[in-house]
């Protein structure tokens, strides 16, 4: 009765080789054409058409309530969709799933498991190691050198619950690096986190698109979007404007986007000003 | 107490079933479920009913495939009603498992009926007559109900073995476990099977309801005992072992104290189960209240001791000798607190050497002086700072200090001093004194 | 050895020549089942599960009312019951019947009330904790009783043991989660299983005690919902009666407790006060009914009823009320059918009503339940569907289509749409497409050239033009008033003035006229209702031409906006 997957459901046939951009479609790490996503009747995306342009760190600008976590979760098939496609490199989801790493919101998960930040981040490699099989000692090791990687090599032996909510957002990042995806998503990263961690973050955002990686995060500090993002998509409910940050992340987007909510666009101004 | 052969008997046949439930039930309490082990213990009735209404076979296997059916239809109704109509996870629970035993009773009773039912328990178990049923397996007499236990007990161990690391991981992260292409949802089910089994399995020994405590009570306790998912599992099985023993013996000994005849070992497993997690929560080396509780009085004692130097101190500064009868009530005033508490304070301070009582009056040591001086300095440097960046008036600022005082490491007296250079006095007046020299300094230590 | 032969045989069966003879069972007999080999789990769980359950005359049995002992002794066999026996039931002729009817539904409604509060806590399980959680206190006031020489059975003494230890369960859940990392349902389970456990070892004591006669004690326990006492009955009318008026006095207080689950942290003492007030009166009403009905018919109660409620309201009130009924309702009907087969147990035929109104409630509850959110759901993607087809055909068209407005043949001007040029609008496949096309020429939208290619009717035109106007004015909505926006867009009703202000709509409409001049002059036809005879806007972002602003600047570069 509820038909979700006719529309998603992609053969050979009616695939289009080349993406709306004019690119060929292996070349986009992410196509999103019509998607949609209703809780009930309320819907929360609404016929959202968007290319991710390879090799950019791309944010997802919106106000609360304006589909931003939800849009990463439909595209990653983690709620239903409505209507709508979704290609990655190309291809739907399920065939490309080791492809693409996801760095969940931190309050997803329960802190107090009894597990350390090594273990954490080597349920990252868990994708690749194979049913049944004990975790190997290369990946054991890619574990702890992506732990190294940001910052966190001397907290690994320590339960999750230790760590503060910047260093628990560093493992995450940890656990993404060690999953080794050309294409990530991430959930809001820079939530809650102290100045430190925020550089390391950025830092390895900045050497994930020198290694040609592709990252997607949703993003709340208007003030450092500029700074931190080449790419941005403005979203509320639908699409409001993508493109490159410079000619994309305009204040009457902006104002579109968040309507009047005035000490915001205040910030924004400051800091499009102070980085023109 | 005597220890006849059958006890061992008893006690294998409890510590397996023990076992096997414990096993399973850590990842019950971890992906905070822990009632589907009531749910499924009670829902697997109508299970049991209709397989023997089909087959007309009593038999182990026929009851467990039964189970099996039952225990991964109760978790899916329960998961279709929750999504479907949008009730709470538990209270669908609720409703499915009732209603799935209510369902089980009447089919018992209206289809099994031609049955010869003798009564027996589920609910309490029969441990005690496990033994009257031997193999004499090299001399020694072996129950008969210990082997589909350890069969139980070996399927779950080679499952948690076998997929340990997708359980982690679909355990801890679900959504990861997803875009990992690990089906969550299918060892979730699996797992809900293999619960169902070793609960009709376990029922014969320690009874239904106390499935549950062997289920959830050593996962919980062992939780609160370590933070690694290797030593809980470990450690859940050795309290699972201890909580079967030791119940035991307590259900021979405990009550001929009050001059009662034995009593049931399976609720004392239980008992002594829910004791030992009561012992954890007490006295958990990271987590239990003990510590923190002593951690808290600590910090109290610390703040009550540095208070009275740092009065001692002021009282130095300004010259007044003042009695040591006296000082225990001037702590009181200036600093509330109880007069027990300054009393340990004060005792403790002494005993460190940090003050002396001489001619009727409390004296700093060196060292004390030492120590209030650093004190009092975190003080005045953090009332000229207040009064500097937060523009307020200097009779708002001292309750803030005085708070923060104690918090006030080294490094921050630094800062602080950097910022409000060149101040050498507080906004009321008095001066700040030097951070105590290297000598001074290392005296406090 | 046999010091633990404890396995006293319980009452369990209806038929008192059955009991008899069972009750007097020897160690031997008890031990039959495990010797023989013959009987296994099967033997135990179905006895066990029925002591659970199961009506029981045992207790007080003198105190029965003579009438019972007829609907007591049912033949052995199962008949439908004959039509006077149905309205001798109905009519509440006998004396037993009315007790049990008139008693099960005052617990019912009692329970259902509570039971509300308790679920919209989150607490619907904490029933299930605190009624095992009432075992020791039973048994330990049954030791105690009879240890100071009084008799054991004494139903004030009991209760209160019950009563005691079920408020410890309860304070025991409260306590674990406030103190340690432990999370609630671990501790329901910790607190359900070891407070059990201990009254599973205290009943093991009795029975091995001299002068217990601890025969009736966990029929006592389990209930005996058939054979139900006037006591009972009085009992369960005074808690039911209780509850009813300090839900009913405290109703408020209730609701803000259910509704903002921090005010009991936030208001401090009166908050502490009346979450321990609310979860008292649900201890109050498990110990009596677990006297009365058993301990899993007591928490199906308190869960089963209320959660049918849900389905039907969005108010607490009503759904107070509504659960009150299920509650009475399941205990009448289950009753009364139980009358008709005494042969079954009373509580687990209760039980099982009250899972079938939740059943018809889950599908059929007008407000949340399945089959309406789901043909709400199936009517929304249909509309979703056509509105999608309806706009793919007017947009293939619409200069043309806007041109011709208001002229005879406007529908024919926007020509056919080949179905490869419709199929390329959006990410349909072909097959979805088929079907949307299908459907909308069923409706007389559109109609189909020789060729596969569609054009729409003049119905179909004027259904696509409002289909068009409103998406538009939404997406300026969302534009213009994106602070608020996202609560109040529903694109999936039919003109924006069933939500929207009819004076914003204006303004809309207003504003799109004065961004797009040569566009907004076009008015529809007469005769088409108001939402048709306004304009269709434009699109406020994607039609050419209009400068930058309209047009997302991600155009340039790869990323893109909407088409």
């Amino acid at each position: 009765m509820i038909d979700t997957h006719a529309a998603t459901d992609v053969t050979s046939t009616d695939t289009p080789a080349v993406s709306r951009g004019g690119l060929p479609l292996d070349r986009v790490p992410l196509a999103v054409h019509d998607l949609t996503v209703a809780y009930y009747r309320k819907p929360v995306l609404w016929d959202v058409d968007f290319e991710a342009p390879e090799g950019k760190l791309i944010a997802i600008v919106g106000p609360n309530g304006a589909g931003k976590s939800t849009l990463i979760k439909a595209a990653l098939d983690l709620v239903p969709r409505t209507s709508g496609r979704v290609l990655f490199y190309g291809k739907p989801y399920r065939r490309q799933r080791q492809l693409i790493g996801y760095v969940p919101q931190r309050e997803s998960v329960d802190w107090d498991f009894p597990v350390t930040a090594l273990d954490v981040v080597v349920m990252g490699r868990y994708g690749q190691v194979g049913w049944c099989r004990p975790v190997g000692r290369q990946h054991r090791e890619a574990a702890r050198a992506a732990l190294e990687h940001v910052g966190m090599g001397d907290f690994a032996g320590r339960q999750i619950s230790q760590l503060s909510g910047g260093q628990q957002q560093r493992v995450f990042l940890a656990r993404a690096l060690a999953q080794d995806a050309r294409l990530y998503f991430m959930d809001e990263p820079f939530a809650g986190v102290d100045a430190a961690t925020e550089k390391a973050i950025v830092r390895i955002l900045h050497e994930l698109r020198s290694g040609g990686r592709t990252v997607i995060a949703v993003h709340h500090d208007l003030q450092t979007v500029p700074e931190y993002f080449d790419h941005v998509l403005l979203v509320n409910l639908r699409v409001v404007a993508a493109g490159p940050t410079a000619s994309t992340f305009t204040s009457e987007n902006l104002q579109k986007t968040f309507g009047g909510r005035l000490t915001l666009l205040d910030q924004a101004a400051h800091a499009l000003a102070s980085r023109r | 107490m005597t220890w006849y052969p059958l006890d061992t008997g008893i006690v294998l046949v409890g510590a397996l079933s023990a076992v096997a439930c414990a096993l399973l039930g850590n990842f019950l309490v971890l992906k905070r479920i822990s009632m589907m082990g009531d749910a499924l213990s009670h829902a697997v009735l109508p299970g049991l009913a209709i397989a023997f209404l089909l087959t007309g076979s009593r038999g182990s296997l026929t009851m467990f495939i039964g189970a099996a059916v039952a225990g991964v239809l109760t978790a899916a109704i329960s998961q279709w009603v929750s999504e479907l109509g949008q009730v709470e996870e538990s209270a669908s629970l609720g409703v499915v498992f009732t209603a799935l035993f209510a369902l089980g009773l009447i089919l018992i009773v209206r289809g099994a009926d031609a049955v010869d039912l003798d009564p027996g328990c589920v609910l309490y178990g029969s441990l005690e007559l496990v033994p009257l049923e031997s193999w004499n397996v090299a001399g020694f007499p072996l129950p008969r109900a210990a082997a589909p236990l350890a069969v139980a007990c070996v399927l779950n161990l080679g499952f948690l073995l076998l997929f340990y690391k997708e359980l982690k991981v679909s355990t801890f992260d679900p959504a990861l476990a997803k875009t990992l292409g690990i089906p969550a949802r299918l060892l979730h089910y699996v797992l809900m099977t293999l619960i169902a089994v070793t609960t009709v399995a376990a029922f014969e020994s320690v009874g239904s309801i106390l499935v549950i405590a062997m289920l959830i009570v050593p996962p919980a306790t062992a939780h609160l005992l370590t933070d690694r998912l290797p030593v809980m599992l470990l450690l859940s099985v050795v309290l699972a072992m201890a909580a079967a023993v030791l119940g035991h013996v307590a259900a021979i000994t405990v009550p001929t104290w009050f001059g009662y005849a034995d009593t049931s070992t399976a609720g004392m497993m239980a008992v002594v189960a829910g004791l030992l997690f009561g012992l954890a929560v007490l006295a958990a080396p990271r987590y239990g209240l003990a510590r923190r509780v002593a951690q808290q009085f600590a910090v109290t004692l610390r703040i009550a001791r540095e208070d009275a130097l740092g009065l001692l101190y002021r009282i130095e500064e300004t010259q007044a000798g003042v009695s040591a009868a006296a000082v225990p009530r001037l702590l009181r005033e200036a600093l509330g607190g109880s007069s027990l508490l300054n009393h340990w304070a004060l005792r403790s301070l002494r005993r460190a050497g940090h003050i002396t009582r001489a001619d009727a009056e409390y004296r700093l040591t060196d060292a004390g002086r030492a120590t209030a001086r650093t004190l009092i300095r975190a003080h005045r440097l953090w009332e000229s700072y207040l009064t500097k960046h937060l523009a307020l008036r200097p009779d708002q600022v001292h309750a803030p200090a005085h708070r923060i005082e104690h918090f006030t490491t080294g490094a921050m007296r630094e800062a602080l001093a950097g910022d409000v250079e060149p101040a050498t006095q507080d906004p009321h007046g008095r001066s700040i004194p030097d951070e105590p020299s290297a000598g001074e300094a290392s005296a406090v230590q | 050895m046999l010091r633990s032969q404890g396995l006293t045989p319980l009452a369990t069966d209806l038929d008192p020549s059955r009991v008899a003879p069972r009750c007097a069972g020897t160690v031997t007999r008890a031990l039959r089942p495990f010797l023989h080999g013959r009987r296994g789990i099967l033997a135990c769980l179905c006895m066990a599960s029925v002591v659970l359950l199961a009506p029981d005359a045992a207790v007080g049995g003198t105190e029965t009312h003579p009438e019972a002992d007829r609907s007591l002794r049912a033949p052995a066999t199962w008949q439908l019951p004959s039509v006077p026996q149905v309205m001798r039931v109905l009519s509440l002729r006998d004396y037993n019947t009315r007790v049990v009817v008139v008693g099960t539904m005052l617990l019912g409604a009692g329970a259902g009330i509570i039971g509300t509060f308790l679920l919209l806590r989150k607490r619907a399980l904490m029933a299930d904790a605190l009624s095992h959680a009432a075992l020791p206190g039973i048994a330990l006031a049954f030791i105690v009783l009879e240890a100071a020489g009084l008799s054991g059975k004494s139903r004030f003494g009991l209760l209160s043991g019950a009563l005691v230890f079920g408020a410890a369960g309860v304070g025991a859940v409260l306590m674990i989660r406030r103190w340690t990392r432990v999370k609630e349902d671990a501790a329901l389970a910790i607190v359900l299983s070891v407070f059990f456990g201990l009254g599973v070892a205290l009943l093991g004591v009795i029975q091995r005690m001299a002068t217990g006669n601890a025969a009736g004690l966990e029929a006592f326990i389990y209930g005996k919902t058939a054979s139900m006492l006037f006591s009972d009955a009085v009992w369960i009318g005074a808690v039911a009666g209780v509850v009813m008026v300090v839900c009913g006095m405290f109703f408020k207080e209730f609701t803000l407790l259910c509704f903002d689950q921090d005010f009991a942290g936030t208001q401090g003492r009166s908050g502490l006060l009346l979450d321990t007030l609310m979860l008292g009166l649900a201890v109050l009403i498990t110990v009596i009914g677990l006297q009365a009905v058993g301990l899993i018919l007591i928490v199906a109660l308190l869960v089963i009823p209320p959660a049918a409620a849900r389905f039907w309201t969005h108010r607490l009130p009503v759904m107070a009320v509504i659960a009150a009924g299920f509650g009475a309702l399941s205990g009448l009907l289950g009753a009364s059918v139980s009358a008709l087969a005494p042969r079954l147990p009373a509580g687990a035929i209760i039980i099982l009503v009250a899972a079938l109104l939740f059943g018809v409630s889950l599908l059929f509850a007008p407000a949340r339940g399945f089959l309406s959110t789901a043909w709400q759901r199936f009517r929304l993607e249909r509309k979703v569907g056509q509105q999608h087809v309806l706009r793919a055909l007017f947009e293939s068209g619409e200069p043309l289509v806007q041109q011709a407005q208001g002229k005879p043949g406007a529908a024919a001007a926007a020509g056919p749409v080949p179905f490869a040029a419709l199929l390329a609008q959006r990410s349909w496949s072909p097959a979805t497409l088929r079907r949307l096309l299908a459907a909308a020429r069923r409706a007389g939208l559109t109609r189909r050239d020789g060729d596969d290619a569609y054009h729409l009717t003049d119905a179909g035109l004027a259904a696509a033009r409002r289909a068009v106007r409103n998406h538009r004015l939404w997406e300026l909505y969302l534009l213009t008033h994106a602070e608020v926006a996202t609560s109040h867009v529903d694109h999936n009703a039919d003109a924006l003035e069933d939500v929207l202000d009819p004076t914003l709509v204006a303004q809309l409409e207003e504003t799109l006229a004065a961004q797009h001049p040569h566009l907004a002059a076009a008015t529809g036809p007469a005769g088409e209702g108001p939402a048709v005879a306004a304009a269709v806007p434009p699109s406020p972002h994607r039609l050419p031409g209009q400068g930058a602003q309209d047009v997302p600047a991600g155009r340039a570069g790869n990323v893109s906006g909407r088409r």
